[in-house]
C-alpha cells in the first residue's frame, strides 16, 4: 500500500452543461487541471454524463485521474453530486434521471448543451432541460447513486439556492449522504465552524468551475491508494489510513500528537 | 378562522387523516426554500408550499405552524406523511398553485407579517 496526496477538484462542468463555458472542451479541462496541480477531476454536468467519456479519453495517457460523474438536480431542487469509476455507471445514472426530467431545453434561454468528443468536435446537442429538476426526491437520488456503487456528495451546501441546506432547511439525519461539498466562498475553516454540527459528514471543497479559469480555484487533498470511488470513499470515512487531508489540519494533528 | 374554516371555505383535502382542525390561524406564509421558511415565518400560520420532502414536517413543527397546504395537487413523500401523523402537523391538499391559493386565504381575512 503506498498513500501519497491526491489534489481532487471533483466537481467541474464541460460544454455540456447549458451554464458551462464553450471552451469546456476535453482537452482544455485535463491541460488545465493538470497545469494546476490537479490529480483527480470528477466531470460532472447538469443531469448528464455525455461529455464524461471525452474528458477521460483526453486524459488517457496523462496521470490527471478522471472520474465520470453528474450534478443531479431533485424535485426539492437540491443539488446532489454523484462520482464513478466507470461511464457504464454513470449512463446507467443518467438513465433514470433522463426518464424522470421533462422539458427540452432552449439553448436561447439556458444556453447550448454541447456533446463532444475528445478534440471538442460537436458530436451533437442534448435537447433535454438539463437546468431542471428531476422527479426524483434528493433520497431517491442518493439511494439511486449508491445502488451503482456511486459517491453521493451534497453540493455547495454553503450556498442557499440549490444547497441542501437552504433548499430543505436542514440536512435530515438519515440520509446517507457520502461528504458535503463547499463552495469557492468558503474556506474550510469557515465551514467547520459554521457547518459544525454536520461534522460527522466528510467535508470537501470543490470549483464547480464552469470555465477553464475556475478549474481548481478550490480544491481538495486527499490521502489515497491510486485513485477510485472506493479509495475515496475510505478518505470519507477515514478508514485504513485514507483520509481527507487539509493541510491545516494535518500540521495541527502532528502537533498536537 | 379556524383551520377547520379554511379547509371548508377553499375545499382543501385534508392529507392528514384524523388531524385536529380547531387551531385558530393567524397568518400566512408562502415559500419554498425552507431555509427562508425557518427565518421569516410566523407560529400560527397556514404555509404554503410545493416541496414534499419530509423535512416540511420538521419545519412545521419547528416554527409551530397551524398548517401545511401542500399546492399544485403535491402529494407528501411517504415518510413526510408518516411524521406528519407521528408529529400532529396538520398536512391539507389542493390542486391550485400558491398564488391562487394565497389570493383566497388573503380575501378571506388572512394576512401575512406586515
Amino acid at each position: 500500500m503506498t498513500l501519497r496526496i491526491v489534489n481532487t477538484d471533483l466537481h467541474i462542468h464541460t460544454c455540456l452543461s447549458p451554464c458551462g463555458d464553450l471552451s469546456m472542451g476535453p482537452r482544455s479541462i485535463v491541460e488545465t487541471a493538470s497545469r494546476r496541480g490537479l490529480d483527480a477531476i470528477g466531470i460532472s454536468d447538469h443531469n448528464s454524463s455525455e461529455n464524461a467519456p471525452a474528458v477521460m479519453a483526453a486524459a488517457r495517457g496523462s496521470p490527471l485521474a478522471v472520474l465520470p460523474g453528474m450534478e443531479v438536480t431533485s424535485k426539492e431542487e437540491v443539488h446532489i453530486l454523484a462520482l464513478f469509476d466507470s461511464v457504464e455507471q454513470a449512463f446507467r445514472l443518467q438513465r433514470i434521471v433522463y426518464d424522470h426530467l421533462p422539458g427540452r431545453n432552449d439553448p436561447d434561454v439556458f444556453g447550448l448543451q454541447v456533446v463532444v468528443n475528445e478534440d471538442h468536435d460537436v458530436l451533437g446537442f442534448n435537447d433535454r432541460l438539463l437546468a431542471g429538476a428531476a422527479d426524483l426526491s434528493v433520497g431517491q437520488v442518493v439511494d439511486a447513486i449508491h445502488a451503482l456503487d456511486g459517491l453521493a456528495i451534497a453540493c455547495h451546501v454553503d450556498r442557499e439556492t440549490f444547497g441542501i441546506i437552504g433548499q430543505l432547511g436542514f440536512i435530515p439525519e438519515s440520509l446517507p449522504l457520502d461528504a458535503l461539498e463547499f463552495s469557492r466562498n468558503t474556506t474550510i475553516e469557515d465551514a467547520r465552524r459554521r457547518f459544525q454540527e454536520y461534522s460527522r459528514w466528510a467535508f470537501v471543497r470543490s470549483s464547480d468551475a464552469h470555465s477553464p479559469e475556475e478549474i481548481g480555484i478550490a480544491a481538495t487533498p486527499m490521502l489515497l491508494d491510486g485513485v477510485s470511488v472506493g479509495e475515496i470513499r475510505k478518505a470519507f470515512l477515514g478508514q485504513e489510513g485514507r483520509r481527507v487531508g487539509w493541510p491545516s489540519r494535518d500540521r495541527r494533528e502532528r502537533q498536537e500528537s | 378562522m379556524t383551520v377547520r374554516d379554511v379547509v371548508e371555505k377553499l375545499g382543501l383535502e385534508v392529507l392528514t387523516a384524523g388531524a385536529g382542525l380547531d387551531r385558530d390561524v393567524t397568518g400566512g406564509y408562502a415559500s419554498d426554500l425552507l431555509s427562508d421558511v425557518i427565518a421569516h415565518a410566523e407560529a400560527g400560520s397556514l404555509w404554503l408550499t410545493l416541496q414534499t420532502h419530509a423535512n416540511v414536517v420538521a419545519v412545521a413543527t419547528l416554527k409551530d405552524m397551524a398548517a401545511v397546504i401542500l399546492v399544485n395537487g403535491r402529494r407528501p413523500d411517504p415518510d413526510a406523511a408518516a411524521r406528519a401523523l407521528l408529529e400532529k402537523v396538520v398536512l391539507l391538499g389542493t390542486a391550485q398553485p400558491a398564488f391562487e391559493v394565497a389570493g383566497q386565504l388573503y380575501q378571506s381575512g388572512v394576512r401575512g407579517r406586515v
